[in-house]
């Protein structure tokens, strides 16, 4: 495990996992796992495993924080001391807090904030187990709580990132690949509008590589956001057919 | 002028509901002069309007909305109430007291005290101020007996069902008096514990199946199914 692989991409052209460059971990979504929470989702995508819980719309504490105008959307993203190899310490490290203002920034503006002005909105985001891609799983997790929680959205953000391992632009980077590879672009995307929330980049890319990414990584934002779907129905049209027989 | 989706079909936020001439009703909004849906919930084309009737959301003050409400502070001159929306609402003394009030006089905990649970209309309320409460009309004011009962607030008018069908029907088959918070507060006051305990059962199976056809049959089924027990218990 912590012996350094020799190449990224074998002489097939597949990845460490077995993946081809433009293909997607197994996703698994969960909807409502938090009881007390009032939405909550579950992500599981490749080996990350993150939990999203959303409280509000509620009161400002403290107050003076309040928008007149709007609701304020708070965010904390935070890897729990046993999500990776080395423990990590509990604190929020500087990488934290800067993931939740990534968050938030993406996450609001798919959030009809204007219309619950002088309240909060609380995003909670447990990384359980980490392998790579965790701000993108997160955002993906974050948003469906938020539709759980019965927020007014403009459309779910789906988050993937692309990179560069070796030298091929792959999709959807795992923990070996963000570490060794090239060059890493998380993107967010609100898909029925076409709207890209977050965009980011790290190492360096050609004009025409950064594009192809980007490109890539709206794919397969594309192939998740079906999945975020069907999890939001899943539990009602079960007690839907269940109540129906 | 097409639209996306069979009525009552369950549509996500970001689903496209409707092109051209329609309206946006609730839980939708308009970009690009297309409707989209805005919550996870049922969609409804009424005439050109469309609406989505929300599966899961929180309570937001109306005025006019009767609510049902936990004291949680005595203050000087009123009290606070939570009635579960994201806004606290304040209570003044004078709509209680039905005469002038004196803070040299009146003790206000001794009239409400945190926790006493009230029902109460909301006289005014928008976007810059909390909203404000009032008890002084025949059946508002503080609970003294029943069972209360927390369901979602977007299925209230479910409970309430067409021009108050599904209500009247849990109100006669268990004897019992239902009081229904717009805020999603229920209060269940009734003859027998028993008759409580199966209007509750009722309300909680609507909450839970509010988005299935041919509800109301199914509740009357259960509550005259289980009706005959209860008596033989009784008799016991």
């Amino acid at each position: 495990m912590n012996e350094k692989p020799e190449k990224l991409i074998d002489k097939k052209g597949l990845r460490l996992d077995g993946r081809k460059p433009d293909e997607l971990r197994p996703v698994k979504l969960e909807v409502g796992v938090i009881p007390n929470a009032d939405g909550s989702a579950y992500i599981e995508q490749g080996k990350n495993r993150i939990l999203a819980g959303v409280y509000g719309p509620r009161e400002v504490h403290p107050k003076h924080l309040a928008l007149q105008d709007r609701a304020v959307l708070k965010c904390r993203y935070h890897m729990a001391p046993f999500s990776v190899q080395e423990r990590k310490s509990p604190a929020p490290s500087r990488r934290e807090i800067e993931i939740s203002k990534v968050i938030r920034e993406s996450l609001e503006p798919s959030v009809f904030t204007e219309y619950y002005p002088r309240t909060m909105i609380d995003v909670f985001i447990e990384v359980l187990q980490a392998d790579g891609g965790t701000r993108c799983a997160s955002i993906t997790a974050a948003s469906l709580a938020l539709a759980d929680a019965g927020i007014p959205l403009k459309d779910l953000v789906v988050a993937c990132a692309a990179g560069k391992a070796d030298d091929t632009i792959v999709l959807d980077l795992m923990d070996e690949e963000d570490k060794l590879g090239k060059a890493d672009v998380p993107v967010a995307l609100m898909p029925s509008l076409n709207g890209i929330t977050l965009l980011q980049m790290d190492g360096k890319l050609t004009h025409d590589e950064f594009e192809t990414a980007v490109n890539m990584a709206i794919e397969g934002c594309k192939k998740i956001y079906p999945m975020q779907k069907e999890a939001l129905k899943a539990k009602y049209v079960g007690i839907k057919e269940e109540a129906e027989e | 002028m097409p639209t996306f989706y069979e009525p009552k079909q369950i549509v996500t936020p970001g689903d496209l509901l409707a092109e051209g001439e329609y309206l946006a009703g609730e839980n939708t909004y308009v970009e690009n002069k297309v409707i989209y849906s805005s919550r996870l919930g049922l969609v409804e084309y009424d005439n050109k309007k469309v609406n989505v009737v929300a599966l899961k959301g929180f309570y937001i003050p109306r005025i006019g909305d009767l609510v049902i409400g936990t004291v949680t502070e005595v203050g000087f001159n009123g009290w606070t109430i939570d009635i579960n929306a994201p806004y606290k609402a304040f209570l003044r003394p004078s709509d209680v007291l039905s005469r002038p009030f004196k803070p040299q006089k009146d003790e206000l905990s001794q009239v409400l005290n945190v926790g006493d649970l009230i029902v109460a209309k909301i006289i005014s309320y928008d976007r810059s101020h909390d909203p404000q409460l009032t008890v002084a009309e025949p059946g508002l004011g503080k609970i003294t007996r029943g069972q209360i009962l927390k369901i979602t607030p977007t299925k209230i008018p479910r409970v309430i069902g067409k021009k108050g069908s599904m209500i009247t029907m849990i109100k006669e088959e268990t004897g019992c008096q239902i009081i229904l918070g717009l805020n999603g507060i229920v209060l269940i006051t009734g003859k027998t514990l028993e008759g409580e305990q199966a209007a509750l059962v009722a309300i909680r199976r609507i909450e839970e199946e509010s988005h299935t056809s041919g509800l109301t049959d199914r509740i009357t089924q259960m509550l005259k199914k289980n009706k005959p027990a209860e008596e033989e218990n009784k008799n016991e």
